[in-house]
């Protein structure tokens, strides 16, 4: 996927233009905090949940060498591969060599945003496989030649006519109408299952990797991922160092966390553990099974100032209480992870240079720390990918030197006052009448859509002093 | 004016409280710089207003210029020294002191800064949690009073309940909610010339939801929203007074709501 981060304003004023899709934008952003909160509420103690997880999560990434070789040992003793891939291009690789050597065709996926990150379905497009992603979400965007727009919800971006439309023109079912969405969803099931049993390899992604016992944990609403990982014959987990937890329990604490504050329901239809390859008396699931573990600058990011980032579960919790997201959509941060924490992540695994508008995209307003159930505090993640971008001089050379005479000014109070002081009489003046001014100079980014309302005229400190003094006189 | 009353002898001792006006209520709104110092004279305080003060440096510290805030906030920092409490009539202000300033030291100046955090407050919780204000000699507000929570004082500062309880002791006004009142307004500083339209969408639901009230004044405890709120109003030519909420507090004859015609 060709990252377009660095137009993300333009994108932006663009997604805010098409008024039909900003308004399912608001009512995501209206009803997902809704279902979070009564979610939450319901639970009883989250904040001791969040604390107790967040624990859990620093004291692994504090020993994540020791984790990551157990998880390995106890997962190659349940008979799989285990592969490091220290670049996207190693864990696309890897899966393509793994496909080859068992003469596959056609590739089953189920939701994963590391092979969005690692573009895996464009290289095994390339090398002539077949791909097909099994999440209806990701079912719909890839039959629309899409990209993601939310990390748990990739199709949120497309209204039910669309999809109506969509299927309607790739499908080569004959007359029908798709009235409902039960129609819809029943077309998708029926293509699905053919994929499903005539897949040769499986590809899922993990929400936890769980050291004791060498499992992976999947939490999913279609049951898909399962389908993926137990038809096919071979099965190939793909996912990051970062998700490891010790222990099964710790997994379990996480799922509960990540259930309620992803879609606001207790629990999700499906939450499985896959352990390894089918064994003797096992009646079903796949034959060989693979767990391929990326870094992609993960390591780099343990040993930064960023490191929290890495505690977060991919629930989407901050994409939905996001102003900016829910005001410009996931498409507008252009690469794979939108949002606060794509804020943050994107900058992270590609370049600053590329993506330095991301962290700008906030108004620090708090709202995304307060609902991030692995208490990560992304406001000032951002704040510090600001100060990065002030440093090494990516952000607007007149940004940067208003700031800097702006806080030399600060620090001159008696100079400061007066300048202040000649300003305000003169918009004071200029803005008497209307009490406002429509139009000012070097200030087009405020007037363009507001007045700029007018100072009362005189500053505070000069009046303060004067009635201080006029009061001596008089006492 | 008030120094020409003669002073009632009081047998509490007075509290001895610095005002940080903020820079913007310093230069664009002083009215609300005075309606917090009537507010705490009343509430039994004894008001400075140290001289040196300009800006607690937000907007170089939120623009990634650190360089430029540690000085700023030394400055600051030494300035309230010699006093028991500082308030502020803002929230995002207050939280600039409080949580941001440690984060900026470490050593000595981290232990200075952290005394002044833990005595620095925003004002509407100031008047009901330090200085309670006595009960109004006034008759009610006859308004309709709608209230935007600013995201800094309400999540860094937990400022929810103050304000509208102040309201009601003090004005008889029981708050009418906006609809999403826990949602930022669009300013977020230099946010909103970067990124104007957005800025401007979120200001437009804020201020729709404030019409759907039926409220004709909508109050705030920070005045970058209410400049931006009323400035958005204005343009749109919306019948809304737009004002801060020690304006109403302190009771004085109200000039002009922000960014309205003089009369």
């Amino acid at each position: 996927m060709k990252q377009t981060s660095h137009a993300f304003m333009q994108h932006a004023e663009a997604a805010l233009a098409d008024a039909g899709k900003a308004q399912r934008r608001d009512l995501l952003g209206l009803f997902m905090p809704l279902a979070r909160d009564a979610a939450t509420a319901r639970y009883g103690d989250f904040e001791a949940l969040r604390a107790h997880l967040k624990r859990v999560r620093t004291h692994t990434t504090n020993h994540l060498d020791h984790y990551l070789a157990r998880f390995e040992e106890a997962s190659l003793r349940n008979g799989n591969q285990v592969h490091f891939a220290a670049t996207p291009e190693q864990l696309n690789n890897t899966v393509l060599s793994i496909c080859q050597a068992h003469g596959a065709r056609r590739v089953a996926k189920g939701k994963s945003m590391v092979t969005e990150e690692t573009a895996l379905n464009e290289q095994l497009l390339k090398a002539g496989l077949e791909v097909i992603e099994t999440d209806l979400g990701e079912y719909i965007i890839q039959q629309a030649g899409e990209t993601p727009s939310h990390i748990v919800g990739p199709a949120l971006h497309k209204s039910l006519p669309e999809i109506r439309r969509l299927f309607l023109d790739r499908h080569k079912l004959g007359e029908r109408s798709l009235e409902q969405v039960e129609d819809i969803v029943a077309e998708a099931r029926s293509i699905l299952r053919e994929q499903f049993l005539q897949a040769d390899v499986g590809v899922i992604g993990a929400n936890a990797l769980i050291a004791e016992n060498g499992a992976t944990m999947l939490v999913t609403n279609e049951g898909n991922g399962d389908l993926c990982a137990n038809l096919p014959p071979v099965l190939i987990v793909c996912t990051t160092l970062e998700r490891i937890l010790p222990r099964a329990e710790d997994a379990m604490a996480l799922q509960r966390l990540l259930v309620r504050s992803a879609t606001g329901q207790a629990q999700t239809c499906y939450t499985s553990f896959y352990s390894g390859p089918q064994r003797d008396d096992d009646v079903d699931g796949p034959l060989e099974t693979h767990i391929i573990l990326l870094d992609n600058k993960r390591t780099d990011i343990l040993a930064s100032d960023y490191s929290e980032i890495l505690d977060c579960i991919r629930c989407g919790a901050c994409l939905n209480h996001c102003p900016i997201y829910v005001g410009v959509g996931g498409h507008a941060y252009g690469w794979v992870y939108p949002g606060p924490m794509g804020s943050i992540l994107t900058p992270l695994l590609s370049s600053l240079e590329q993506s330095n508008a991301l962290p700008n995209a906030c108004t620090s307003c708090g709202r995304c720390a307060e609902v991030c159930p692995a208490n990560i505090p992304l406001p000032d993640l951002l704040r510090d990918l600001r100060q990065e971008e002030n440093q090494r001089q990516l952000n607007s050379p007149r940004l940067r030197r208003g700031l800097r005479v702006h806080a030399w000014f600060l620090r001159h109070p008696a100079l400061y006052r007066r300048l202040g002081a000649w300003t305000m009489s003169v918009l004071g003046l200029l803005g008497r009448r209307r009490g406002a001014l429509r139009r000012l100079p070097f200030a087009a980014g405020w007037t363009g859509t507001r007045d700029f309302p007018a100072p009362e005229g005189g500053t505070f400190m000069q009046q303060y002093r004067n009635r201080a003094r006029g009061g001596r006189r008089r006492g | 004016m008030e120094n020409q009353k003669p002073k009632r002898r009081r047998t509490r001792p007075r509290r001895d409280v610095a005002l940080m006006v903020t820079c913007l209520a310093d230069l664009m709104r002083p009215s609300v710089g005075f309606a917090a110092v009537r507010l705490l004279e009343r509430a039994g305080c004894r008001v400075t207003v140290p001289e040196r003060q300009t800006c607690c440096g937000q907007p170089a510290y939120n623009n990634g210029d650190v360089n430029a805030a540690v000085p700023v906030a030394r400055a600051v920092i030494e300035m309230f020294e010699p006093y028991d409490y500082v308030v502020i009539p803002s929230g995002s202000c207050a939280g600039m002191l409080s949580r941001h300033y440690p984060a900026l030291f470490e050593g000595e100046w981290r232990d200075r800064a952290l005394a002044l955090a833990a005595k620095t407050w925003e004002l509407t919780r100031f008047l009901t949690e330090v200085a309670p204000l006595p009960p109004p000699k006034r008759p009610p507000l006859d308004a309709t009073v709608t209230y935007h929570d600013g995201c800094a004082g309400l999540r860094e500062q937990d400022i929810k309940q103050q304000p509208r309880q102040l309201l009601l002791q003090q004005c008889g006004v029981d708050v009418s909610e906006l609809s999403q009142t826990e949602v930022c307004c669009g300013f977020g500083g230099t946010f909103c010339t970067k990124m104007p339209a957005l800025s401007t969408k979120m200001a437009d639901d804020k201020l729709n939801s404030a019409v759907a009230t039926g409220a004709n004044i909508l109050l705030g405890g920070d005045l970058g929203c209410l400049l931006h709120l009323a400035g958005r109003a204005r343009r749109r030519g919306l019948e809304l007074e737009v004002r801060h909420v020690a304006e109403i507090l302190a009771g004085t004859p109200p000039g002009p709501g922000i960014g309205d015609p003089n009369g």
